[in-house]
């Protein structure tokens, strides 16, 4: 029961973070038939960011500039980058955000080191929110909950409430009357560009001291971020938001548990000496493949995704 | 159209060309070094070719290309194994066939699911599948051999026929050649099968492919199968080379590496892939020997191929010979010729900035900021430096964007074409 309950609330907490994350791709995707392949180094340049400021200012400096720098940066990229490779095709968009992520990860290199550096989690929020049973509960974690949770309904409130994300819902679907009625719909596509590469960097922000910063970072969490999105349904926020949390959970519940099949045989009473090595393998050793497997099973039985719509 | 017949004196020069391209090659060279950088390029061809098997012929991106590469390296590796045990009794002459079939496994398994859906979906997919395996090799260090990788001896018992028993590195060069030449022509064979130009509408326009009666989803299982048996030659050839495979060779890197070889060589045109696996390898080695920012430069080249020559070197090699056809390029080449100065002086600005980058980050380690670039010494830590590095590349882009004017202003404009859209 306490392992139950500690377990859901990382793995909602991990969810979160996935889905802030594949928020913005997903964004991106349905608004600009785009891929962003570097979306996780935008993640990580968050991070960076965050600690770099977080060391001259202070964290809470860092929770408002990281995430507004990441989304300039991310502009930029749009405005001189990828609208030119818009002219060659789609396959040009998703291989020079490929060769950017490549650079971005030699850049952080570079400026950052090798190695990890120390982003930590401002004193402030050090310490415990509540002990359940034996487990603590630390401040951080709800914290990090907060804040996507804030985020999120800041984002479904701009889209569904302002006039500007109305603008934006309706060149989801059909860019070209948004353009005839007089709507710049270019800028509109760099703005979208910005707000989803700004979360991806926020999401660095606050996860970057609660798991690692470092330049492999990005390459940890990028293909996730996919396997969400296809999961979810390709251009469906409502999906990814499920196969976020849905992957984020049954991670954390598979690295804490440490049983084989082996063992669940021999817990049953079944007595076996020797078995192949893919019954000897605990859940935790399979959780780093999970994800991938679950995407197989989805392309195998549901190949639109969750909530994705069918394939024209 | 009229399809030209299979065999035609063109093709006949032009293949006979290549084969004995390759037979003497290794007669120019002395040096071990240079006959080890050929074998990887042997290698790296047919591996850049399936891919481009994939992407310029049946337009489906895949970012984890490298697992029909790399399985087919560790099956053929466990194969070599077990010849040396000798409870295997197989030549070594056809041992990378053993990584073609692994690979074709792979393909048929794998293939399945991806290509149910082309397009980006098929790129994440690919990407997934990727990082599945490249994880699943820690999972199973008894077949990935950990972090070691496994490793083997191609020389096995006595001696073979004509005396050959690939232990000189000479001997394995003519094993590669021979195996990479016919895997480009069977891939050069398939681009003029009905499947191969089946292939080619599924690329272009699926609809109308299925409207003629062809399932797209099945065009697509087909030509990623024969694409995992070609990459897991590659792969096969690759264990016979290096006698060790390690999980590198499934890795994101790898899949990576191909991606970069078939495109900056030019993915529209069947020798593309060819140009652009020699390129990146002779880069690989000479660049990457001489300095530690290779990635950035890797990064760099990339990024401009797509940005400004999407077709590659075969595409810009194709469009001068178009030029040169048409008399056009005696008209163009004074043009040339100047662009030709802001170009060097744009790439030594590049070059400079980005050693000078390094050096500076590194001046806490080595304890001097002092750099030495194409026989130039400097002081990464003077702001002086920084400022001409700067201006030059302000210049270089200036000029060059002014020698394209010039060369795009003398360039003869056709008429647009009538009657097509």
């Amino acid at each position: 029961m306490e392992f139950a309950l500690i377990s859901l609330l990382n793995g909602v907490t991990y969810g979160l973070l996935l889905f802030m994350l594949s928020s913005g791709l997903t964004l991106i995707f349905s608004m600009m038939s785009v891929l962003n392949f570097a979306h996780a180094s935008f993640y990580m340049l968050g991070a960076y960011f965050a600690y770099q400021i977080s060391g001259a200012a202070s964290f809470w400096a860092a929770l408002l500039l990281a995430p507004l720098l990441v989304g300039v940066l991310g502009a930029l990229v749009e405005r001189f980058g990828i609208r030119k490779a818009h002219r060659f095709g789609h396959v040009a968009e998703l291989l020079f955000t490929f060769g950017l992520s490549f650079l971005a990860i030699e850049v952080v290199q570079l400026v950052w080191g090798k190695a990890a550096v120390d982003y930590r989690v401002p004193s402030t929020l050090q310490g415990t929110l509540f002990t359940l049973y034996s487990t603590s509960y630390p401040i951080y974690k709800a914290f990090m909950i907060a804040v996507s949770v804030f985020m999120l309904a800041g984002l479904y409130s701009f889209l569904t409430y302002t006039r500007i994300g109305l603008i934006i819902q309706a060149a989801l679907s059909r860019p070209d009357m948004v353009q005839a009625l007089g709507h710049d719909v270019p800028r509109i596509f760099t703005l979208v560009f910005a707000g989803g590469t700004a979360l991806a960097g926020l999401a660095g922000v606050i996860g970057g001291n609660a798991l690692v910063t470092e330049p492999g970072m990005a390459d940890a969490v990028g293909p996730i971020v996919f396997v969400v999105v296809v999961v979810g349904g390709l251009g469906s926020l409502t999906g990814a938001f499920v196969a976020s949390l849905l992957i984020g959970i049954l991670q954390t519940f598979m690295v804490g548990m440490n049983y084989s099949f082996v063992d669940f045989a021999r817990e049953i009473g079944l007595d076996i000496h020797s078995a192949p090595l893919l019954a000897r393998l605990s859940l935790t050793q399979f959780a780093p493949v999970m994800p991938y497997l679950l995407m197989v099973a989805i392309l195998i039985f549901r190949p639109r995704g969750l909530m994705g719509a069918r394939e024209t | 159209m009229k399809t030209p017949p299979l065999l035609n004196a063109r093709r006949l020069v032009f293949w006979s060309a290549y084969l004995a391209l390759l037979v003497l090659l290794p007669l120019a060279v002395h040096k071990g070094y240079w006959l080890s950088l050929l074998c990887q390029i042997g290698i790296n061809t047919v591996f850049a070719l399936s891919f481009n098997m994939l992407l310029g012929q049946t337009g489906l991106l895949s970012f984890g290309h490298a697992v029909y590469y790399g399985l087919g390296a560790f099956v053929t590796m466990h194969a070599l194994r077990a010849i040396n045990a000798s409870s295997l009794h197989f030549p070594i002459t056809l041992v990378p066939l053993v990584g073609g079939a692994a690979g074709l496994l792979f393909g048929v398994a794998f293939g399945y699911v991806t290509t149910k859906r082309a397009g980006t979906t098929f790129a994440m997919i690919s990407l997934g599948i990727g990082e599945m395996v490249a994880a699943s090799s820690l999972m199973f260090p008894s077949f990935f051999g950990g972090e070691g990788g496994v490793s083997s001896n191609r020389v096995v018992g006595g001696k073979g026929l004509f005396g050959i028993t690939y232990g000189p590195q000479i001997q394995m060069y003519y094993l590669i050649a021979g195996w990479a030449f016919l895997s480009i022509l069977a891939m050069y064979a398939l681009t003029q099968t009905p499947l191969g130009r089946i292939a080619n509408a599924v690329r272009d326009n699926p609809e109308r492919a299925e409207f003629v009666g062809y399932n797209p989803r099945r065009v697509r299982f087909l030509m990623m199968m024969l694409a995992g048996f070609f990459a897991g030659i590659a792969g096969g050839l690759t264990a016979l080379n290096y006698e060790i495979v390690t999980a590198e060779s499934l890795s994101a890197y790898t899949s990576g590496l191909v991606i970069m070889m078939a495109f900056v060589g030019g993915i529209g045109v069947f020798f593309g892939p060819i140009l652009g696996a020699a390129l990146i390898t002779v880069l690989q080695i000479v660049v990457a020997g001489a300095t530690a920012a290779w990635p950035v430069y890797f990064g760099l080249i990339f990024l401009l191929v797509v940005l400004y020559a999407p077709g590659g070197i075969a595409g810009i090699l194709l469009e001068q010979m178009k030029l040169w056809r048409s008399g056009e390029l005696r008209r163009l080449w004074p043009s040339y010729l100047l662009a030709l100065v802001p170009a060097v002086i744009l790439v030594g600005a590049v070059i400079f900035l980005v050693e000078m980058s390094y050096a500076l980050v590194n001046s806490s380690q080595t304890g001097s900021s002092e750099v030495r670039v194409l026989g130039f010494g400097l002081d990464a830590g003077r702001a002086l430096t920084w400022i001409a590095g700067a201006v030059a590349l302000a210049i270089g882009v200036a000029l060059l964007r002014a020698a394209a004017k010039r060369i795009a202003g003398d360039r003869y404009v056709p008429p647009l074409p009538q009657g097509r859209t």
